[in-house]
């Protein structure tokens, strides 16, 4: 196998990894900040029913919750999720609930006095999030958040697990017929993958440092 | 008719009681000091004001119509919105919003309020689109000459594209100020403004705060700065564990204290500035 053949086949396992990371990334960005007005509900069911999520997800293996997601509904008799859309279900849970408590830390890291000026000055609760506390809390997010999204492009090998054929899951393909050396060559698609988005969050973070909080 | 009127408001917090039935009027264009050690619920009483807290019992009457009454039925946060916009509060810590330069911090809720009342009348199609887009051109400017003369008014028209943390601490305290006029309030209230500042950056502070007397602005001042409590306040009342334990004129409380509790807190006070 030639080195552009194989960089080829690669290459179409790394559209489906990208794949996997963008729509995660696109549910799971939003959900999450349900999930954590939920952990922070003054309501304490709606508290402790989302905490317990929380803890449950964060606390049991992704690859694990990848299985659970694929083969749990076809004991109840309800028709499987394909491959990949269990995939994606499994890592937007996931991520939403790592994301919920990054957002948490944010918010409640943003003094009460801010929210009590714009009390004071007449804004409703609404306006106060949406105009003075939500861009204090992006700016205090965007470092653990661009951890956590490294962390994501690395995370989306595991839905090999279940077949989806992402670029480790191709890369594989070829060291059943003993060629390694792909194998290891994917990393170079991770790390460029990698270096772009820590670019992206270093921008970010810069066009975010014009004030201190 | 008195522009505020306290009656009898009492607050605790579980078990402990922090006002315990506060009273006491005040005059439009007086300046009202409230001293007192700290715990006494000086704090307190400047938040139930701003309903910040809501007091157990009690009324508190603003130009002669009804602001809060333990009485009534609980208000709507709409409610709770418009009557609390007879009153200003600066607070001990400034709470500028960080993200937003000096200048966009005085004109923001100003906008906000004058826009989601444009846009109310919108909808219930008492203007038109073209109106709407003229009268909302109008806010912008008026709310900006407005904040640019209020920057005036403190000293800070330099200053108005700065970040709050290009400021020093005095200067952030003048933008609060300003921003806390920018709604044109009733009664401005001040919770210990210099509290958080150098020494030397008191004086710049406390100046404003004499200035806008001048301009007949009815202002309550929780204050430490003995000096400036006897110099620019009208009254002044002294707190202590939750009741007004002395309240009158600067020349009666600072030159003949009644009652044991201010005596106490003048010679202390006297000895910490000496
Ligand atoms: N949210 C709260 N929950 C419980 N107790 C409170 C709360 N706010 C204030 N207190 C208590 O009420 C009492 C009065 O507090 P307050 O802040 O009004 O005093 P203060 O006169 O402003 O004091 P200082 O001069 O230190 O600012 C204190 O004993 C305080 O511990
Ligand atoms: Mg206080």
């Amino acid at each position: 196998m030639s080195f552009t053949e194989v960089t080829l086949e690669l290459l179409s396992g790394f559209a489906v990894t990208c794949q996997l990371f963008i729509l995660t990334l696109i549910f799971a960005i939003p959900l999450g900040l349900l999930v954590s007005f939920g952990t922070m509900s003054k309501f304490s069911p709606v508290k402790y029913f989302f905490k317990v999520i929380v803890w449950i997800v964060r606390g049991v293996p992704l690859m694990l919750q990848i299985f659970i997601v694929f083969y749990v509904p076809g004991f109840f008799g309800i028709t499987f999720l394909d491959r990949f859309p269990s995939a994606l279900v499994a890592f937007v849970i996931n991520y939403a609930c790592y994301f919920s408590e990054i957002y948490r830390a944010g918010i409640e890291a943003v003094p009460h006095g801010q929210t009590e000026a714009g009390l004071v000055l007449g804004m409703t609760r609404r306006q106060i999030f949406t105009h003075v506390t939500l861009q204090q809390v992006i700016k205090r997010i965007i470092p653990p958040m661009g951890n956590e999204i490294i962390t994501l492009v690395k995370d989306t090998a595991l839905a090999r697990v279940i077949s989806v054929i992402e670029i480790t899951k191709k890369a594989e393909f070829f060291a059943d017929k003993a060629i390694i050396w792909p194998l290891f060559y994917t990393a170079v698609f991770y790390l460029v993958f990698v270096g772009v988005l820590t670019l992206l969050f270093g921008y970010l973070e810069k066009k975010q440092s014009y004030y201190k909080i | 008719m008195s522009i505020l009127e306290v009656k009898n408001i009492t607050k605790s917090f579980g078990s402990t009681e922090v006002l315990k039935g506060i009273s006491f009027t005040l005059e439009k264009g007086e300046v009202l000091a409230i001293i007192g050690s700290s715990g006494s619920g000086k704090t307190t009483l400047l938040r139930c004001m701003n309903y910040l807290e809501v007091p157990d019992g009690g009324s508190i009457t603003v130009n002669g119509q009804p602001y809060f009454d333990s009485n009534e039925k609980r208000l709507s946060e709409s409610e709770i919105r418009q009557r609390r916009l007879h009153f200003g509060l600066v607070f001990q810590s400034f709470n500028l919003f960080p993200q937003y330069t000096v200048l966009q911090n005085l004109v923001l809720a100003a906008r906000l309020l004058q826009r989601s009342e444009l846009k109310a009348e919108l909808k219930e199609k008492k203007i038109n689109k073209l109106v709407f887009r003229e009268k909302r051109t109008k806010i912008m400017n008026d709310t900006e000459q407005n904040a640019r003369a209020l920057l005036e008014r403190v000293g800070l028209s330099s200053k108005a594209d700065f970040y709050p943390c290009q400021l020093s601490g005095g200067q952030q305290q003048r933008a609060a100020i300003a921003r806390a006029l920018s709604l044109t309030p009733d009664i401005l209230c001040f919770d210990e403004p210099t509290s958080a500042l150098d020494p030397e950056l008191t004086g710049e502070v406390l100046n404003v705060i004499r200035s806008l007397k001048s301009g007949d602005t009815t202002m309550i001042v929780v204050t430490h700065e003995m000096e400036f409590a006897r110099n620019v306040a009208d009254r002044i009342i002294f707190m202590a564990n939750g009741v007004i334990e002395e309240s009158g004129t600067s020349e009666e409380l600072f030159n003949n204290p009644k009652s044991e509790l201010l005596k106490n807190f003048l010679g202390k006070a006297n000895q910490f500035s000496k």
